[in-house]
């Protein structure tokens, strides 16, 4: 975040491929996980979701902040530019993960709890 | 029209505009504006998928079941390598990508060149892999039976292994005619016959005293639940109204309809993006070589072509995330 404008000519070589071997590590880690799928973080549950599809999202996250940062070049961009980007999406999106996954959790109980066969 | 401006004495400060706020040029910032309204399109997606697997979440199949297919390993169980390996070579191309925004800032042409053009490379393979897991998970590899309820039926044997329909089906003497245009007067099309008719997968089921169903529900551990032989011939016997070989729109062997449909259109809006990116970077390319860049002085069509390709990985990471792994 140290970066400006002014700074971009200098090559950035070293941190780009930094950047890769970091998205290459979490990613294999991901994948490791997905095979193992180790069964004390699967039946660990946080929240009404596995322990392991947290460590996913999370993971998947922590990629997304860094192609956004280093290879989208975010971290060299002004601070308003950055944030009106960031803070955006991230309220929109929350917000309709939220609603949409609050209802379709409300409409699998209508589904699994009403005396309505729906499996005939 | 004077009269209507306004004159608040803030020109050339911050709150006026005047010294460029944001300090971007007009082309990185529109490049934003699109990114950000299609990350939000890609969010609605996906949040759309995230609704119906939560609502169908004891019946969505198990991904690692459907998506195990690797090139040349014909019968392996390899679930995540492929796709994982799709991951790898998008998250490559983006790093060569980057590679020629940063040669381009240096004005160093060939290296420009060479980095966008194993960009593109990179690009064209993720495409044509994706057509290639396309390709499997709509040939299908078990087969199903289609219950009246909208469910789907697999087979196992009594190890638990998966049987597919044609390690089941026994022929039978009934006469099966795929009706074609030319044998009627006002017949125009009609629905293709699968390779095998229920009554041949139920005759077989019922002679091969070692079958199982395998109901789409599952259970307590995370694995699909499998009925007793009493069960299984029971369901056979009252719910089965047909075959399902593979994937489309309205029906697929693996479990609710909606899950090939969100599989295909949402891999498919991004496979859309991925070749639009090859495509405009193939442009870009050439423009390179004819040194158009060299002759504006700055690179920066690079930077923003760069940010519509990092951005089609960044919705990958997402996508594989929710379609594979979680």
């Amino acid at each position: 975040m140290a970066h400006s404008t002014s700074q971009k000519h200098e090559s950035n070589t070293k941190r780009i491929w930094y950047v890769f071997i970091l998205l290459s590590v979490v990613t294999i880690a991901e994948v490791i996980l997905g095979i193992i799928r180790p069964d004390f973080l699967v039946n660990t549950h946080l929240f009404s979701m596995k322990l392991l599809n947290w460590i996913f999202i999370i993971l998947t996250i922590y990629k997304a902040y860094y192609i956004a940062w280093a290879f989208m070049h975010l971290e060299g961009e002004s601070k308003g530019l950055r944030r009106s980007i960031v803070w955006t999406s991230i309220f929109l999106i929350s917000y309709l993960m939220f609603i949409l996954l609050t209802e379709g959790d409300y409409i699998h109980e209508v589904y699994k709890n009403n005396y309505v066969v729906w499996d005939f | 029209m004077e009269a209507t401006v306004i004159r608040t004495g803030t020109e050339g400060k911050t709150w006026g505009g005047g010294n460029e706020p944001l300090r971007a040029s007009y082309g990185k910032m529109m490049m934003w504006f699109f990114i950000l309204s299609d990350a939000l399109t890609f969010s609605g997606f996906l949040a759309a998928y995230g609704f119906s697997r939560f609502k169908f979440i004891d019946s969505w199949p198990i991904a690692d079941e459907v998506f195990n297919h690797f090139p040349f390993l014909h019968g392996v169980d390899a679930p995540m390598y492929y796709v994982a390996l799709m991951t790898f070579i998008l998250i490559f191309s983006s790093v060569t990508m980057v590679l020629a925004v940063d040669a381009g800032h240096h004005m160093k042409k060939g290296k420009v060149t060479l980095y966008m053009f194993l960009t593109v490379i990179g690009g064209l393979i993720f495409v044509g892999s994706q057509a290639w897991e396309w390709k499997n998970f709509i040939n299908g590899e078990y087969g199903a039976v289609t219950t009246k309820g909208g469910n789907v039926l697999q087979f196992v044997n009594g190890e638990g292994e998966r049987m597919a329909l044609e390690d089941i089906a026994i022929a039978q003497p009934a006469e099966r005619v795929n009706h074609t245009k030319q044998s009627g007067i006002w017949f125009t099309s009609g629905e293709s016959l699968p390779s095998y008719s229920l009554e041949e997968v139920k005759a077989g089921f019922l002679a091969n005293e070692d079958l199982l169903i395998r109901s789409q529900r599952t259970n307590e551990e995370g694995h699909k639940t499998i009925l007793t032989r009493e069960e299984s011939l029971a369901k056979m016997n009252n719910e089965a109204v047909g075959v399902v070989e593979g994937a489309n729109l309205t029906h697929n062997e693996y479990g609710p309809p909606l899950f090939a449909d969100f599989f295909f259109f949402i891999t498919g809006f991004h496979g859309f993006h991925v070749f639009s990116g090859v495509i405009i970077n193939i442009i870009i390319f050439f423009n390179v070589i004819l040194g158009t860049y060299e002759r504006r002085g700055s690179y920066e069509m690079v930077e923003k072509v760069g940010l519509y390709w990092h951005f089609v990985d960044l919705v990958w990471v997402f996508v594989f995330t929710f379609f594979y792994l979680v």
